[in-house]
């Protein structure tokens, strides 16, 4: 992919012993758009995810992050730095929320660096100085916006770990735009929705790219929703790219349909076609 | 409790005669291995020395049949019974009239604390309980940041209790120092030896963890043995100056307290000034901890416990979080350990051995990990518990033990296992033990 690009991967090869989990993978993912990572299972897509996120060191390749001024190495980067510096959040294919947190405690934790140098490495905090306070102020106001985002302002005192699962899809991708990133990336947001609530994502997502800024990169398994709300799509199979285009080359590409179901094309065409 | 009807158990899931007979035998059987040796044969050194021993059959008997028709008994109240959950045992109307009372109980006890030495102050007993108690109520609390808080077990907390009593016995008695100068001072040293341990520890989770700061206890503890030069090693070290109202003695002499404010000097005037000295230290120990929760750093404690992954994700950094976790609770185990030390006076490795550790640790969990009014509930059963056994003698432990395995099958998140919000939009619900997290360590 050619022109503005937020994040560019190159030459990505992960190894665990000896499996090849991602091998050679070049792509990269436009600022201010819908990139969408898909795959069948064991593709390595959420390993890509790992390794641009921090969670993994990759063996070999390079990952770039390209803010207005600098472009940022990933994969020098400390985890929890990637955060901190590269701004890039991300929420987990099995929901990671802080269970016996509430929802909005959960947002709070989301605005720890901010809140940390709000509160002078907690000693102004502790004597409760005003700035710290109005920091704090802030902080609620943020996740109290994101809350009403999602939906979720009702049950803001409530548990995390209480809430029913779509609420909790949404509640960890609020909190990760509580840590207003540049880049957003969401490992199958869409996994156990309903049709409803695969709709409000797709909303959700295009009123985050609208009104942020924030680019997006996406695994996920729900063609309906990759095929609505990608810009670009990027497809692996055994670690390798396979593919990458519109979602309109996607959907016609003969490889695609013959990794995602095998070598039974006509079955294939179905699917695909009926996901549009 | 009986007051609920029992519910109809499906007769298909009863067990039969069969069965409950077959469970029977099974604890008979085990009964009767057990207390063959221990009740069947009895063993004595004979007037020579040589070993005499007889054999108590009849008494065996008895127990076994006891240990049977006792299954049979429990087996069949527990078909009467049905399953037993939180709603059967506790019905709601008792848990609601308990949530009111919780709120007042509090406040009821700070105040009754606060009045303790004006209501007992010819009681010399109740006043050195009641300071033991505050130290351990302090020790918990202290301990309640690094295990309630951020989930990270510790079983050395001992040797943060020992830095701070042996830095302020070491600097007053060779510096001359005065306790208000060495108090703060023994609190940095052993926030800064929680850093030192927090360093090898910073990837260890759970029993590993735990296995590593036990061993960091005891290190701590044979330095402390074998460094005779410094410390004195077992003779430990004496002669600790007693602490002043701020540069004012609590003597008899001309100087003292008594003297300047006209009264008869009585010893009770410095276990009163030592009582609300802890009181003091304590209270500060729950407002900084109650202040902490509610800062970002104290939200990362609780995050970290409930999902490290996920914390790193959101930029936090786990390791300044561990060690800052490690370093606050080490610091109030040092200013709780420089009280000890001028309490009373002499000091000797004696005092902190791992069974320290493991009380504390005890009042932490059974007072429900990161209640603070839990832990204070629990250091008052458990130091004052075993005070009040104290007349049964051998089976002091005995009876203990029992009271705390039943406490464990009640509530087994500790008295007060639920968690309260640091922050709220319209209420605050306390959130159910089940949801929140012990933490991996």
């Amino acid at each position: 992919m050619s022109g503005d690009s937020i994040l560019a991967v190159d030459h990505l090869s992960m190894r665990f012993g000896g499996i090849v989990a991602v091998n050679d993978l070049s792509f990269g993912a436009g600022r201010r758009k819908i990139t969408a990572l898909i795959g069948p299972n064991g593709a390595g897509k959420t390993t890509v995810f790992n390794c641009v996120t921090g969670f993994y060191k990759p063996t070999a390749g390079t990952m770039r992050l390209v803010h207005d001024d600098a472009a940022i190495r990933l994969e020098r980067l400390k985890d929890f730095r990637i955060s901190k510096q590269a701004r890039i959040a991300r929420t987990f294919q099995n929901i990671r929320l802080f269970p016996g947190m509430t929802a909005l405690e959960n947002l709070m934790v989301a605005q720890h660096n901010v809140l940390m140098r709000a509160s002078g490495l907690t000693f102004l905090g502790l004597i409760g100085a005003p700035s710290w306070r109005a920091a704090e102020k802030r902080a609620i106001d943020l996740a109290r916006r994101w809350l009403d985002r999602v939906g979720l302002l009702e049950r803001a005192d409530d548990a995390a770990g209480n809430l029913p699962y779509g609420d909790q899809r949404r509640l960890e991708i609020a909190r990760a735009m509580c840590t207003e990133p540049a880049l957003l990336c969401l490992d199958e947001p869409a996994a156990g929705l309903n049709a409803r609530e695969s709709a409000a994502l797709s909303e959700l997502l295009f009123s985050i790219r609208a009104d942020h800024g924030t680019s997006i990169l996406l695994i996920e398994h729900d063609m309906s929703v990759v095929m609505e709300v990608s810009d670009h799509i990027v497809v692996m199979d055994y670690g390798v790219k396979i593919a990458e285009g519109s979602p309109r080359d996607i959907r016609d590409d003969p490889k695609v349909i013959a990794a995602y179901l095998g070598a039974d094309e006509e079955e294939a065409i179905a699917v695909m076609g009926s996901a549009t | 409790m009986t007051a609920l009807a029992p519910e109809p158990t499906p007769a298909s899931r009863l067990p039969g005669a069969a069965f409950i007979f077959k469970k029977a035998l099974i604890s008979a059987l085990v009964a009767l291995v057990l207390f063959s040796l221990m009740i069947g044969i009895r063993t004595e050194a004979g007037p020579t020395g040589q070993l005499i021993y007889w054999t108590r059959f009849g008494d065996l008997a008895a127990m076994v049949a006891i240990v049977f028709g006792g299954s049979i008994v429990v087996e069949l109240l527990r078909q009467w019974w049905g399953p037993v959950g939180t709603t059967r045992l506790i019905p709601p109307s008792v848990k609601s009239t308990l949530a009111v009372s919780r709120r007042g109980v509090a406040p009821v006890l700070l105040v009754f604390t606060f009045l303790v030495p004006v209501i007992f102050y010819d009681q010399r007993y109740i006043l050195d309980l009641g300071i033991l108690v505050l130290t351990y109520v302090m020790l918990g609390w202290g301990l309640n940041v690094v295990v309630g808080l951020a989930g990270l077990l510790d079983l050395g907390y001992v040797a943060f209790y020992a830095v701070g009593a042996y830095s302020y016995a070491l600097l007053a008695t060779n510096f001359g120092w005065s306790f208000w100068v060495c108090l703060p001072l023994a609190g940095i040293l052993a926030a800064f030896w929680g850093v030192l341990l927090g360093f090898p520890v910073l990837r260890l989770r759970g029993d590993y963890l735990a296995i590593v700061t036990l061993a960091f206890g005891e290190i701590i503890r044979l330095v402390i043995i074998n460094w005779q030069s410094l410390t004195g090693g077992p003779n430990g070290v004496s002669g600790i100056p007693r602490p002043t109202l701020f540069g004012i003695p609590l003597t008899a002499g001309e100087n003292g307290l008594a003297a300047r404010l006209g009264i008869e000097f009585s010893p009770t005037q410095r276990i009163v000034f030592l009582f609300y000295l802890i009181l003091a230290l304590a209270l500060l120990t729950n407002w900084v901890t109650i202040r902490l929760r509610r800062l970002p750093i104290g939200r990362a404690w609780e995050a970290l416990r409930e999902d490290e992954v996920a914390c790193r994700a959101l930029g936090i950094n786990t390791t300044t979080t561990k060690l800052t976790a490690f370093a606050t609770g080490a610091m109030f185990g040092g200013l709780a350990g420089a009280f000890f030390a001028t309490r009373q006076g002499f000091i000797s490795p004696e005092s902190f051995t791992f069974q320290e550790s493991a009380l504390v640790l005890a009042i932490v969990v059974l007072g429900g990990m990161g209640s603070q009014l839990g832990v204070a509930l629990a250091a008052l059963t458990m130091i004052g518990g075993f005070e009040l056994f104290r007349g049964l003698d051998q089976y002091r432990m005995l009876v203990f033990g029992v009271a705390m395995v039943l406490l464990m099958i009640w509530r087994p998140r500790g008295l007060i296992g639920h968690r309260a919000p640091t922050v709220f939009l319209r209420h605050s619900h306390a959130i159910s033990s089940d949801l929140v997290k012990e933490g991996h360590g």
